[in-house]
């Protein structure tokens, strides 16, 4: 991990510098142990989070963004090691047992996936989660918990909350699951969501809604949010920050308007011209060139070198997250960041 | 105009039982052009695509490819014609047979329709893999060592291989990540742009249409509410449905999304009038007794909608 | 509810008839007078025909069918030859035998299923769920006979913790009960006890993996609430439904058993029966034993449409 030379602090692009900081992940690491030893997952993520700011951890398939929420959740797979730190509210958290760590779930960190379909147990009923979730992390009693669970569906947008309760996540539309989704998620007065992918799996005017949603909770509970998505366009509209990854690497980190606008890192440009954008009147799309390398094989050096069209000598050796203009980027040849 | 029809739909319509999957669908689409068809989850873009290859009997309507009425051709006929008619499909992993190599699953549908020799099909499965810029090494492996973009060239390679007039491409790109979906619409483009082969394109994802097709229809409730050219749909968008579309689209500032409430109703109750009064902004007393017809909006654009009574065709 | 548990008896139905209809028929249809069979090589032809008659079989066979139905809406199976008293007299005496050793021997392999299940499933690849796994494998591949001789010789000839053979009904005590009920319960349940194990184990590493586990957990939910009441809610499914095939399979596992140990029970009876030509305490015996089935397989639809709330509306 010699690769992390540069000390930034992560929060040094803040839009909301006042803000307290909730979440700050520092060097993160992920392996998981298998039978021929360990296979890196995650190299050296860094990134932090202010109240009320929602940053973006935007990637392909596969470049490990789950597996870090994951990470910080501290619900990673049983063979996970994981390095680096992790702060929440100002407590070092990556050093407790997990049995403290699960504490901290529902009541200060609240998850939201992308398909709320199997995420919510399908045989009980929604009340019963969420009276279960209450009564557990806020020591309520049973009508204690329902009133509230009730109260909650209703705040995010559920009509007939309480017969809501009494259903079952099959019987929900897929727009009506996500909002369970977030009730459960914010019921325990978090003060930080990580959403994976929360709208990758609806319609697009349903997205707008949920988008609507997630961006209404934020200010109103002032929650700091992870959003993690592999849409660019999502990112500009919904995020402050933004953290580019590829391969199991933070590649860009910066304000999201920088990011998406006048990206440095060769990747992050790549990502942006390959979108079919609206009104750009195009024939032909700017692709990257061949595909992810899977986890293990991922080359000595740069990863992206493989694939990037300014690849040369240099980028035999890997490239630390650097101050590039107005964002940060792992690359020796860095873009104009220009649009 | 002098331009030839391949694919002309008129009044297609399917249920399966009590859900209206498909109603009342109609368009043509010019030789050498792409009809893209948008729309939300279960608005019937895959059943109008299966209709079309006659995957599924209509329950009622006229299909006639290259001026033959599909509905009237024998099981033979039918089989000879889907020759010209192939299809890829959103799940590179389904779509190919496990067990087949590519070299195989290149060659099978030219045997198929007894193209050429044993010789001249192993040719053209080499020329197909060349014109997706994969590998002649390729030819030997089997759809599992590949990733999904090359998946999906393998299929579009197969869609080729019978030199079809026309493809149907059902959401072909919504399973890859944009850095290969890129590379795979640039590939089809080219093709389509060599061999002037006419498409079919679906998709939800309203980028990859504008970027893909001609003409564009906007279905609902299996229904098309709005059609017209790329630039009109996009430009000037006449439906309700259509300008809400096209302002959920993530990627214009939160503050410009639209807020169109409620969820697309279940096909088995399509609401009364106009199918989208349960959702539309602007509904009003007519539209819940009323079902608007289509308009002519000029230009090649056509809408249902009872606010654009009156508006001159320009 | 009630109408899900409705449907599932109608179902249930043919389970009782059909093993009864193929009794009646092959006592009727075999060749041979059954009456002359009965009544042994001494009777009298006064003696045949009066049996006749008192089994109605000088009747044509749709009137003998009718009557027999009748008989069995009523319960009504009549005397039995052997012991000349009514065959619902005579049936719940063994009876009760079968139906304890049956729910006893469900019970311990429910329990032993799901505890090594779990604990196998919560240890992957540890040695312990090695040990379980291997012992699943060789509990499944003996046969019943075999392990009870074993689990006499062990416990009852050598240890002698248990009687050897005989039975106490529970109105004697239950120490009493138990110390004769347990070891041919055990070995009856064996076989199906490795099996849940197996069930058990896999379904938990399946649903170990599902997201809605991963929500609880990300929730705060303790680890005994997760795994004992989130996950095994939808593990546990599998093994129900397993459990009613096992059901089945004990009760006509249960002959072996009754025999071994020298259990008063409907098996053994049934045999004896047959042996006696005791046509009617046949009958009495077959009807009894679908009916068990029958009882024990709605328990378990009832167990399945509380576990799972989405079948109860379909
Ligand atoms: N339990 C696991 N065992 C082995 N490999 C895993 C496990 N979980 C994740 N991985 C691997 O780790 C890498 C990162 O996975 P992760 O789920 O974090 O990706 P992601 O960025 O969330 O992708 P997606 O956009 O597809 O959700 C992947 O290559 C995946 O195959
Ligand atoms: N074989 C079938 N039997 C019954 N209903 C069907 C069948 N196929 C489709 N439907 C129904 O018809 C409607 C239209 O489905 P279709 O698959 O054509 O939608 P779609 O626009 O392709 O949606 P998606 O974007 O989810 O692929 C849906 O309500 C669907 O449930
Ligand atoms: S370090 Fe080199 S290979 Fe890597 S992104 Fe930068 S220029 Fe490309
Ligand atoms: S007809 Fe009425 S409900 Fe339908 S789109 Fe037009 S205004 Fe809206
Ligand atoms: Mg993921
Ligand atoms: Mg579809």
């Amino acid at each position: 991990m010699s690769a992390h030379l540069t000390p930034l602090p992560a929060d040094h692009l803040s839009p909301v510098p006042q803000a307290p900081t909730v979440l700050d992940v520092d060097n993160l690491s992920l392996s998981l142990r298998n039978a021929d030893g360990l296979l890196p997952i995650v190299t050296d993520v860094s990134f932090s989070i202010r109240q009320g700011e929602a940053v973006a951890l935007v990637g392909e398939s596969g470049c490990g963004k789950s597996i870090t929420a994951s990470a910080i959740m501290g619900i990673a797979p049983e063979n996970a090691v994981i390095g680096g730190t992790i702060t929440l509210n100002g407590k070092v958290i990556s050093s407790l047992s997990p049995r403290d760590r699960r504490r901290l779930c529902g009541r200060h960190m609240g998850f939201i996936f992308q398909e709320p379909m199997t995420a919510l147990h399908p045989t009980l009923s929604i009340g019963r989660q969420m009276t279960d979730t209450l009564r557990h992390n806020l020591g309520l009693s049973h009508a204690e918990a329902t009133n509230r669970a009730a109260e909650l569906l209703d705040r995010v947008g559920i009509p007939r909350a309480r017969d809501i309760l009494k259903g079952y996540v099959h019987e929900l539309s897929g727009g009506m699951r996500q909002r369970v989704m977030i009730a459960l998620a914010i019921s325990c007065g978090p003060s930080l969501i990580i959403a994976d992918e929360p709208t990758t799996a609806l319609d697009v005017t349903i997205q707008a809604q949920v988008l609507d949603l997630l961006e209404d909770m934020r200010r109103e509970f002032n929650l700091a949010m992870l959003f993690i998505t592999h849409d660019l366009e999502v990112v500009g509209d919904f995020c402050e920050k933004a953290v580019v990854m590829y391969a199991g690497d933070v590649v860009e980190r910066g304000l999201s308007a920088d990011v998406v606008n006048a990206p440095t890192h060769p990747y992050a440009r790549g990502l942006i011209d390959a979108v079919p954008a609206h009104d750009d009147g195009r024939t032909r799309l700017t692709p990257i060139l061949g595909t992810v390398p899977p986890v293990g094989q991922w080359p000595e050096g740069c990863r992206f070198a493989p694939r990037c069209t300014r690849a040369d000598a240099q980028c035999q050796t890997r490239p630390a997250l650097e101050r590039h203009g107005q964002t940060d980027a792992r690359c020796w040849h860095p873009l104009e960041g220009i649009q | 105009m002098t331009t030839q029809t391949v694919l002309s739909v008129e009044g297609l319509s399917k249920s399966f039982r009590a859900v209206k999957a498909v109603r009342d669908v109609s368009f043509t689409i010019p030789k050498g052009k792409t009809f893209g068809l948008v729309g939300e989850s279960g608005s019937g873009k895959s059943t109008t695509a299966r209709l079309v290859l006659r995957l599924v009997e209509p329950t009622s309507g006229a299909i006639s490819f290259r001026g033959r009425n599909l509905a009237g051709l024998s099981a033979r006929d039918l089989r000879a014609e889907r020759r010209h008619m192939q299809m890829i499909f959103q799940d590179p992993f389904g779509s190919l047979n496990p067990r087949m190599s590519v070299r195989d699953t290149l060659v099978e549908p030219q045997l198929v329709h007894g193209i050429g020799t044993p010789a001249e099909q192993l040719k053209t499965a080499e020329r197909l893999l060349a014109e997706v810029s994969m590998p002649r090494t390729a030819l030997d492996r089997y759809p599992h060592e590949f990733s999904g973009g090359q998946r999906q060239r393998i299929a579009i390679a197969r869609a080729l291989a019978t030199n079809p007039e026309m493809i149907v491409a059902d959401e072909p790109v919504s399973a890859l990540d944009v850095s290969v979906q890129a590379q795979v619409l640039n590939l089809m483009r080219d093709l389509q742009d060599r061999h002037g082969t006419t498409m079919l394109f679906i998709s939800h994802d309203l980028r990859v249409v504008q970027f893909m097709c001609d003409e564009i229809g906007v279905m609902y409730l299996g229904e098309i509410v709005e059609q017209g050219p790329r630039d009109r749909i996009y430009g000037a968008p006449a439906h309700p449905y259509t300008q809400a579309l096209l302002a959920s689209a993530p990627g214009k500032g939160s503050g410009q999304r639209a807020r169109l409430k409620g969820e697309i109703p279940s096909a088995h109750a399509v609401p009364s009038g106009c199918a989208f009064r349960t959702r539309c902004p602007h509904a009003f007393a007519r539209c819940t007794t009323e079902k608007p017809v289509m308009r002519d909006m000029g230009g090649g654009q056509k809408a249902a909608c009872h606010l654009l009574d009156g508006t001159p065709a320009a | 509810m009630l109408r899900y548990l409705g449907k599932r008896f109608l179902l249930i139905l043919p389970t009782i008839f059909v093993p009864l209809i193929l009794v009646f028929l092959l006592l009727r249809l075999s060749p041979g007078d059954p009456a002359g069979m009965m009544l042994g090589d001494q009777a009298t032809a006064e003696q045949i025909a009066a049996l006749r008659t008192q089994l109605g079989l000088d009747q044509p066979i749709w009137v003998q069918f009718l009557l027999w139905l009748k008989g069995i809406v009523t319960l009504d199976l009549g005397n039995s030859i052997f012991f000349r008293e009514p065959v619902m007299q005579i049936i719940p005496r063994y009876a009760g035998v079968t139906i304890m050793l049956t729910l006893v021997a469900l019970t311990l392999a429910v329990v032993i299923g799901i505890t090594m299940g779990l604990l196998s499933a919560m240890n992957r690849n540890k040695p312990i769920d090695r040990g379980v796994v291997t012992t699943a494998v060789l509990g499944i591949s003996l046969p019943e006979f075999w392990f009870a001789l074993l689990l006499i010789f062990v416990f009852a000839v050598t240890l002698r913790w248990f009687p050897v053979a005989g039975y106490n009904p529970p109105s004697a005590g239950l120490v009493a009960f138990a110390s004769t009920i347990f070891l041919p319960a055990l070995a009856l349940g064996v076989r199906q006890s490795a099996l849940m194990t197996r069930m058990m184990r896999s379904s938990m590493l399946d649903v170990l993996n599902e997201p809605y586990i991963t929500t609880a957990r990300a929730q705060g939910l303790p680890e005994s609430k997760v795994i004992g009441q989130y996950a095994m809610r939808t593990a546990a499914m599998p093994v129900v439904t397993v459990a009613g095939l096992s059901a089945g399979y004990m009760l006509g596992g249960a002959v072996a058993i009754e025999i071994i140990f020298a259990l008063p029970g409907l098996g053994r009876m049934l045999v004896e029966a047959v042996g006696r030509r005791d046509y009617p305490l046949v009958e009495g015996g077959v009807l009894t034993i679908s009916l068990v089935l029958a009882v024990l397989n709605l328990a378990i639809d009832l167990i399945y449409a509380i576990l799972d709330p989405r079948i109860r509306y379909q």
